[in-house]
């Protein structure tokens, strides 16, 4: 039963952190139609910037909002220099265009901060909590609020707001959206700013955890990815459950499985949800039209 | 006995019966004409027929087979074809090439042949070809066969593919809106297209809404309104009847002036 | 000109000219090597734009069958004794295998769906190749015997070289002969509407499975020279990066042309060896190159050139 709880706690911390990213994938494939592979790397630049900011001696909650801002305004770059140029592409053209940018900030990343691994301090110190025989990190819990909240915060934000809505009309049917007035290619660079700023937040809370260095980006992309399909692509909720679920199959498979494959077995069951439901868990099934 | 026989068909998308308990028969080697306002289910109902849906509910039967749930490339190598209303040509290659994958079915070198290119693959190329361009003639197009498919005009397209259809062979051709985009002229040709073909025992399932088109060639006529069978006869029939007229002014469909 | 580019065999006819001409300019032994290497790429990328380019079947982790591949002359002779050449075939051979049976369940997905199961293939085989360090080495890899034909050993930039280039213009030519097929057709048809290739009675599933294995043979022979080019091999040969980059020199190239799988290979080789004095900015310039090309020339270089010249034709 520890070791359960053990796993579900470890599961949920990491597939916050997925959920995360799948989340910024989902908010620009919604306004855009796009599959951005830099969506890890944004979590990369928050995580490396907090730590060379505060290396710098900037205080680490100042640290940290500089990150987001930092990586904030590299979405906004990344969508102004290297999507809108594209418009129109085709599909394969679009997902090599976010790779290169995810080689570049990497190569960046690499330049600028170093190749080392770093780690921030816990919020809340190191002294694990005894949850019915389980150590858990206080950090592992404050990952999870802080991914609650800014899920809460977004939800919020598009269900609330007349921008909010604006975004939904956008995903919905983007031509649509833009014969009543919207301007989707604003649409566009606010949905990577935000995305910008989501990944930048995760990769802030989970650095202490985790550690991070200039290459953490590709791994977390391809988690993020696979667990935004898992959900079914462009369904925000669907987003939050895959992550989540991907954290949990790893979690379990590398504890009771084996810690090796525990990567072979997550994209296992991912493959055998897509056979059985195309369309992603959340997902609704489309009927092809002809 | 009839060569396609459609048995309570029905189908639903996210709670609206789009086809509802449709019952349909069509006689060998003529011209079966579906017809209904826009909406009624009519690309919907050659959807399930052809295999790119399946049905909730009901048979389709192919020279007395029972070929329901059967995936449409199947379907085709038992000898049904169809054209699309949204055109599916392939932009890629030449009018000529487009014609050629028609023939697929018939082309009997495996692709160990073909990535060798042994004489096999060069005999059934010039096979191809020559099917391909009698394809083309039979419909008008021989003059564009070199041309990048993606490069000719909309009507040529329409044609294009009942080219490509023809070119597999089918015993039954399905034909979804073949005169949209066309003028009087070229629906002249297609009227005469459609008869040659029948004329050599294939049977041919029209959707149009050309009704001039309809009321001529065609020797049923099958009504279709809200995905629900309105009636069905001879175009004489079909015209007379006060059920039929309503149908299209009831749905402000412009189209609909054509049929009263 | 366009004319050339279009004809039928022009791309084999082009390589085997290159092949013979560029030691002509070769200021040192060593751009044998490069030669060499664009000449493994170029293969493996040929493959993929078979399966990318004409079929329109996105693969995000064929680098696993270089993998395959690879370890295939790694492992055959050091821990089975099998000879160098027969265990190029049988890495073929495996990698026709795997591609044939994942093929099945993956290539029913579409876009993005089918980007992920690629891509999640792929990291399999990484995987296990970095886990089964008794057989593999682990992650620093391991080092790979010498290929010796008919009591010649196969060895040194020049010897590879010219290997390369035969095997190329093999690769070449049989690819130019599947698109002017049955096959080759058919592929071309499903790229642009599967719904219409199907109800033309074409067996979709079926010419789709086949070009992926054709794909994984491909990348798989490429694989093995790539390991008895080097002498060592690691598990990165098989990772995501490789991978993509294996992706983005097809569409560097060109999507469905062959002539620009050579070009986007060449680039993308020859490019990074041109950057080694600026390691610690060779993925920057790397990743700026992607971006720009996709951006600018987004149809590929060579079609890009192509239309330029056809429009300049009078």
């Amino acid at each position: 039963m520890a070791e359960f709880l053990q796993f579900l706690f470890s599961g949920l911390t990491v597939g916050a952190v997925y959920a995360l990213v799948a989340l910024g994938f989902t908010l620009i494939y919604n306004a855009s139609g796009i599959i951005n592979f830099a969506q890890g790397e944004f979590v990369m630049l928050g995580g490396m910037t907090t730590v060379f900011l505060a290396l710098a001696g900037v205080p680490l909650p100042l640290a940290a909002v500089l990150a987001v801002v930092a990586a904030v305004a590299i979405g906004l770059l990344l969508h102004r220099f290297a999507i809108e140029p594209a418009r129109g592409a085709d599909t394969v053209t679009l997902i090599m265009i976010t790779i290169g940018a995810s080689i570049f900030l990497r190569g960046a990343a690499q330049v600028v901060f170093d190749k080392r691994f770093h780690s921030l301090p816990h919020l809340f110190g190191t002294d694990p909590l005894r949850i019915g025989g389980a150590a858990i990190l206080p950090q592992s819990l404050v990952v999870l609020a802080g991914a609650t909240v800014i899920v809460v915060l977004l939800w919020v934000f598009i269900d609330r707001t007349l921008f909010g809505k604006a975004v939904i009309a956008t995903a919905a049917n983007r031509l649509a959206a833009r014969l009543v007035g919207i301007n989707t290619g604003h649409m566009i660079g606010f949905s990577f700013a935000i995305s910008a700023a989501i990944g930048a937040l995760a990769g802030i809370l989970v650095t202490p955890i985790t550690l991070t260095s200039y290459d953490v980006g590709t791994l977390l992309a391809l988690k993020g990815f696979a667990a935004a399909m898992l959900g079914g692509m462009g369904y925000a909720l669907g987003a939050v459950v895959g992550g989540l679920l991907l954290g949990l199959l790893e979690a379990f498979s590398a504890g009771y499985l084996s810690s090796k494959y525990k990567d072979v077995v997550a994209f296992l069951v991912i493959l055998a949800v897509f056979f059985v439901m195309p369309q992603g868990l959340l997902g609704r099934a489309k009927v092809e039209r002809v | 006995m009839s060569i396609l026989q459609v048995e309570r068909l029905s189908i639903a998308f996210g709670g609206v019966r789009a086809i509802d308990d449709v019952t349909l028969s069509v006689p060998r080697a003529c011209v079966f004409s579906i017809i209904g306002p826009n909406g009624a289910g009519k690309t919907t109902l050659f959807n399930l027929i052809s295999g790119v849906y399946r049905p909730a509910a009901g048979r389709v039967l192919l020279d007395g087979v029972d070929v329901s749930g059967f995936a449409p490339d199947r379907l085709a190598r038992r000898g049904l074809s169809r054209t699309f209303q949204n055109l599916q040509i392939f932009f890629r290659l030449s009018a000529l090439e487009n014609v050629m994958v028609g023939r697929n079915r018939h082309e009997t070198t495996n692709v160990i042949q073909d990535l060798l290119h042994l004489p096999a693959v060069r005999r059934q190329n010039r096979a191809t070809r020559e099917a391909a361009l009698a394809a083309l003639a039979r419909v008008g197009l021989e003059a564009d066969a070199d041309k990048p498919a993606g490069s000719l005009p909309y009507g040529a397209m329409k044609r294009l593919e009942i080219a490509r259809a023809l070119a597999s062979e089918p015993q039954v051709l399905l034909l979804d809106e073949p005169a949209a985009g066309c003028n009087p002229v070229e629906t002249g040709e297609l009227d005469e297209i459609i008869r040659a073909i029948v004329r050599e025992g294939v049977t041919i399932v029209l959707v149009e809404h050309d009704m001039r088109l309809v009321m001529n060639i065609s020797d049923r006529i099958h009504v279709l309104a809200n995905g629900r069978t309105l009636t069905e006869g001879s175009a004489a029939e079909v015209r007379s009847n006060p059920a039929v007229v309503e149908a299209y002014l009831g749905t402000h469909n412009a189209r609909g002036r054509a049929v009263a | 000109m366009a004319r050339l580019i279009d004809s039928r065999y022009t791309p084999l006819v082009a390589v085997v000219f290159v092949a013979l001409a560029l030691p002509l300019i070769f200021p040192s032994p060593f751009y044998y090597r490069i030669g060499a290497l664009v000449f493994i790429f170029a293969l493996a990328v040929i493959g993929l734009n078979l399966l990318m380019g004409f079929a329109g079947q996105v693969s995000l982790g064929h680098a696993g069958f270089l993998g395959i591949g690879a370890y295939a002359v790694a492992i055959g002779p050091t821990h089975l004794g099998l000879p160098s050449w027969f265990c190029i075939f049988a890495g073929a051979g495996a990698s026709a295998l795997v591609a044939y049976v994942v093929g099945q369940p993956i290539l029913r997905l579409k876009g993005h769906y089918l980007a992920v199961a690629t891509l999640g293939f792929g990291l399999m085989i990484a995987i296990v190749l970095t886990n089964e360090a008794g057989w593999t080495g682990g992650p620093d890899g391991m080092s790979v015997p010498r290929l010796v034909l008919f009591g010649w050993p196969v060895h040194g930039s020049k010897a590879w070289y010219w290997v390369a280039a035969g095997t190329l213009a093999v690769g070449v030519a049989l690819a130019l002969n599947l698109i002017d097929s049955p096959s080759g057709r058919a592929l071309q048809a499903i790229h642009d509407s599967e719904v219409a290739a199907l109800v033309l009675g074409v067996r979709v599933a079926r010419k789709k499975l086949g070009v992926f294995v054709i794909s994984a043979v491909y990348a798989s022979v490429a694989g093995s020279y790539l390991a008895l080019l080097n002498g060592h091999i690691t598990p990165d040969l098989a990772g995501f990066m490789r991978s993509i980059e294996l992706v983005a020199m097809v569409v560097l190239g060109g999507m469905g042309s062959i002539f620009g799988s050579l070009v986007g290979a060449g680039v993308l080789v020859v490019l990074p060896q041109a950057l080694t004095g600026f390691h610690d900015y060779e993925h920057m310039a790397l990743g700026l190159i992607v971006m720009g090309f996709m951006i600018l020339l987004r149809r590929g270089i060579v079609p890009t050139l192509g239309a330029a010249l056809a429009g300049r034709a009078p």
